[in-house]
C-alpha cells in the first residue's frame, strides 16, 4: 500500500515529469478497500441466513423436541392432548410427497427436455416460457381452488372428492413449473459442443439427451425438484381448500387404496393444534408437530443432496 | 430445428468456381470422395457462403484455408449436414458422397453422419470414462465386433493409446486439452467414417499436441478422406494435398471459394492475387 504510494510520488514529482502527464491515476487505495468492503457485506449476508436458520431450529426444537416420543409419533389425532399424535397427518404429508414427486417429474422433466432440446425458439416455445415463469409465482391458494374445482368437484371429468390422488394432483401444478423452470436451468447449462460432439458421431437427438445431457444435468435438476417439493410440503392453503381433513383421526392405508381416501396433511394438523382450546395443545402438541415436519423436510433435502453428490462422483 | 432443404433451386453456375473445382489435377471419377455442386450456406436469411464447387479426393488431405469469417467452418459443417443444426440454418446444393447426394430427399443426417465425421475446434470429450468416450458413438450405431479391441484400435489410430491404457476408467476431462482432442479423433474413428472433417483442431493446441496431431493425419489419409480447417499456413502446406482458399471480396458478401488446386501449386503459384497475398502473409 505505502510502496505503491510512494511509487505514483517518486514518478510523479520527478524532474520533467509534472502530475498530470501519468496516464493513470493511482486509485488502488481507494479500490481495494471498497473491495474489502464489499466482502464484508457480501459475508455478512450470507451469515445472516446462516444465523436465521440457526435460530429458527434451535426455537422450534427447544420448543418442541421434549413432547415428540413414540406415543406422539404413532398416535391419531385425539380431542385429550395426552392421547393426541401426528401419525394419521405424517403418513398423509409422506404419502401426497412421493405421489406428488411421481407425478412431477416425469412430467416436469419431459417438458423441460421438449422445450430445451427439441422446439426451436419460436412464438410458441416463447409463450409457454413466459406461461410457465407467471404460473410458477401464482398464489397457491389460487392453485387450491383451481384444484377444488378441477380435480375434487370435476370441472370437466367427474369429480374424485377429497381424496389423496386430488390433493397430490393440486400439489402437482403447484410445483410443476418450478420444476420445469429448474430442469430447463440445468439442460442449459450443458455446453451444446457435447450435443454437437454426439450427434457428429451418428447419434439421434434422443441418444445424446438421453446418455450425456440428461445425466450432465441431474444434478442441478434435482436440486431444483426437491427445493420444489420441499415447499409442496410444508403447503397449507391449497389442501385446505381441497379438502384435507383438519382433525386426522384416522390414518392412510399403506396401500394403493389410500389413493382413493381421506387424508390428513402435517402443517394442517399443526395448524389445528395451535386454535385448539386447551393450551397443552397449542404449547406441546404445535411445537411437537412443527420438529416432526422439519425433520421430514431436512431428511428429503439431504436424500437429494446425498443422490446428487453420489451422481456427480461417478461421472 | 430446422431442417429446410431448397436443393437444386439456384442452378446459376459460376463459371470460375466450376473451373476452380477441376483444379490443376486429373478428374476422378465422380463416384470418389466428395462432390460438392453450388452449394450454398444460409443462417436464416442470412447467406454465409455461396455458390461452393468442390471435388474431395479420397484417401486425400484437403485443407481449407481463408480469413476469419469467410465461411470455412460453415462450409464445412454442410459436408455431414451439421450445419442445419443451428437453429435456423439450412444449406443449398448437392453434395455428393460416392455419387450419394447427402441433401437428397430421403437421406437420413444419421446415418450420414456416422459416415462422414467430425472434429470440432475445443476438444469436447464426454463426460464419461475415456473408454466409454470411443466406445459410445460405436454402441448406439450397434457395432458388433469386439468393443475392447475397437477402443484399442481406435485410440492407437489416434495416437492416444500409449498414454491412456492403464487408465480408460477414468474421466474423459481428466486428459489434457491435447489428449481430449486425440481422444476425440479415436471417438469419430470409432464408427469408422468414410470421411473426417476437422475444424481447426489444433487452434487450441499446444505445438506438441499439433505435432501430434499432424502425424496421425499421415496415417489417416491412408485409411480416410480427410477435410481440415485451419489458420496456420504451414500446417496446410505440410499436411495437405488439396489446398481451398475461402475469400470474401467486400464487407457483407458471402464467403467463396476463390481459389482449389493442389497445395504445392496453391502455395508456389497461384493463380489470384489474393490467394498469393493471403498464403504469404500479407494480409489476413
Amino acid at each position: 500500500m505505502s510502496e505503491s504510494q510512494t511509487e505514483v510520488a517518486t514518478r510523479g514529482s520527478g524532474p520533467g515529469e509534472p502530475e498530470d502527464k501519468t496516464a493513470f491515476k493511482n486509485t488502488s487505495n481507494n479500490r481495494n478497500l471498497t473491495d474489502k468492503l464489499f466482502t464484508v457485506l457480501v459475508t455478512a449476508a450470507a451469515f445472516f441466513g446462516i444465523v436465521v436458520l440457526a435460530v429458527l431450529l434451535v426455537d422450534v426444537f427447544r420448543d418442541g423436541l421434549p413432547f415428540v416420543d413414540g406415543q406422539f409419533l404413532t398416535s391419531l389425532s385425539s380431542i385429550t392432548p395426552e392421547n393426541a399424535g401426528v401419525y394419521g397427518a405424517l403418513v398423509g404429508s409422506i404419502l401426497l410427497i412421493v405421489l406428488t414427486a411421481l407425478i412431477t417429474v416425469p412430467i416436469g422433466v419431459g417438458a423441460a427436455i421438449y422445450l430445451e432440446e427439441y422446439a426451436g425458439d419460436n412464438f410458441f416455445t416463447r409463450a409457454v416460457e413466459v406461461t410457465i415463469s407467471n404460473l410458477a409465482a401464482v398464489p397457491s391458494i389460487i392453485y387450491g381452488i383451481l384444484g377444488l374445482g378441477l380435480f375434487v368437484n370435476g370441472l370437466i371429468v367427474p369429480g374424485m372428492g377429497p381424496i389423496l390422488l386430488a390433493g397430490a394432483l393440486t400439489l402437482s401444478l403447484l410445483v410443476l413449473p418450478v420444476i420445469i423452470i429448474a430442469t430447463r436451468e440445468a439442460l442449459r447449462a450443458v455446453p451444446g459442443s457435447v450435443r454437437e460432439g454426439g450427434i457428429a458421431l451418428g447419434a439421434t437427438r434422443w441418444e445424446v439427451t438421453r446418455d450425456h445431457v440428461l445425466p450432465s444435468a441431474l444434478p442441478g435438476a434435482l436440486t431444483g425438484m426437491i427445493l420444489a417439493l420441499s415447499r409442496a410440503l410444508g403447503e397449507t392453503a391449497p389442501l385446505i381448500v381441497v379438502g384435507a381433513v383438519t382433525f386426522a383421526t384416522f390414518a392412510p392405508p399403506i396401500s394403493p387404496e389410500a389413493l382413493f381416501g381421506r387424508y390428513g396433511a402435517l402443517p394442517i394438523q399443526i395448524y389445528d393444534y395451535i386454535q385448539r382450546f386447551r393450551p397443552e395443545f397449542k404449547d406441546e402438541l404445535a411445537p411437537a408437530g412443527i420438529v416432526v415436519m422439519m425433520v421430514v423436510l431436512l431428511l428429503v433435502n439431504s436424500v437429494a443432496i446425498v443422490l446428487r453428490n453420489r451422481w456427480q462422483a461417478r461421472r | 430445428m430446422v431442417n429446410i432443404r431448397r436443393i437444386g433451386e439456384e442452378q446459376r453456375v459460376r463459371e470460375t468456381s466450376k473451373d476452380v473445382a477441376k483444379g490443376g489435377a486429373q478428374q476422378t471419377p465422380e463416384s470418389n470422395g466428395m462432390t460438392v455442386e453450388d452449394l450454398s450456406a444460409f443462417y436464416g436469411s442470412f447467406k454465409a457462403v455461396t455458390d461452393v464447387n468442390m471435388q474431395i479426393k479420397r484417401n486425400k488431405v484437403t485443407a481449407l484455408i481463408g480469413p476469419s469469417g469467410c465461411g470455412k467452418s460453415t462450409y464445412i459443417r454442410c459436408l455431414n449436414r451439421m450445419h442445419e443444426v443451428i437453429p435456423g440454418a439450412y444449406a443449398e446444393g448437392k453434395v455428393a458422397l460416392d455419387g450419394q447426394d447427402i441433401y437428397a430427399k430421403g437421406a437420413d443426417p444419421v446415418n450420414i453422419r456416422r459416415r462422414i465425421g467430425m472434429v470440432f475446434q475445443k476438444p469436447n470429450p464426454f463426460s464419461k470414462s475415456i473408454y466409454e468416450n470411443v466406445a459410445w458413438g460405436a454402441k448406439i450405431n450397434g457395432y458388433r465386433g469386439d468393443m475392447d479391441e475397437l477402443v484399442e484400435r481406435s485410440l492407437k489410430q489416434a495416437a492416444l493409446w500409449d498414454e491412456v491404457k492403464d487408465r480408460l476408467k477414468e474421466s474423459g476431462y481428466s486428459l489434457s486439452g491435447g489428449q481430449q482432442q486425440r481422444l476425440v479423433i479415436a471417438r469419430t474413428l470409432a464408427v469408422e467414417p468414410e470421411v473426417i472433417l476437422m475444424d481447426e483442431p489444433a487452434s487450441a493446441l499446444d505445438p506438441v499436441s499439433t505435432q501430434k496431431i499432424e502425424d496421425t493425419m499421415e496415417d489417416l489419409k491412408k485409411k480416410y478422406t480427410v477435410v481440415i480447417v485451419t489458420h496456420n499456413m504451414q500446417q496446410a502446406a505440410r499436411i495437405s494435398d488439396y489446398t481451398g482458399f475461402f475469400y470474401i471480396e467486400n464487407m457483407g458478401d458471402p464467403g467463396r471459394l476463390w481459389e482449389f488446386d493442389e497445395t504445392s501449386k496453391m502455395f508456389s503459384n497461384p493463380d489470384r492475387k489474393e490467394t498469393e497475398d493471403y498464403v504469404t502473409g500479407r494480409f489476413g
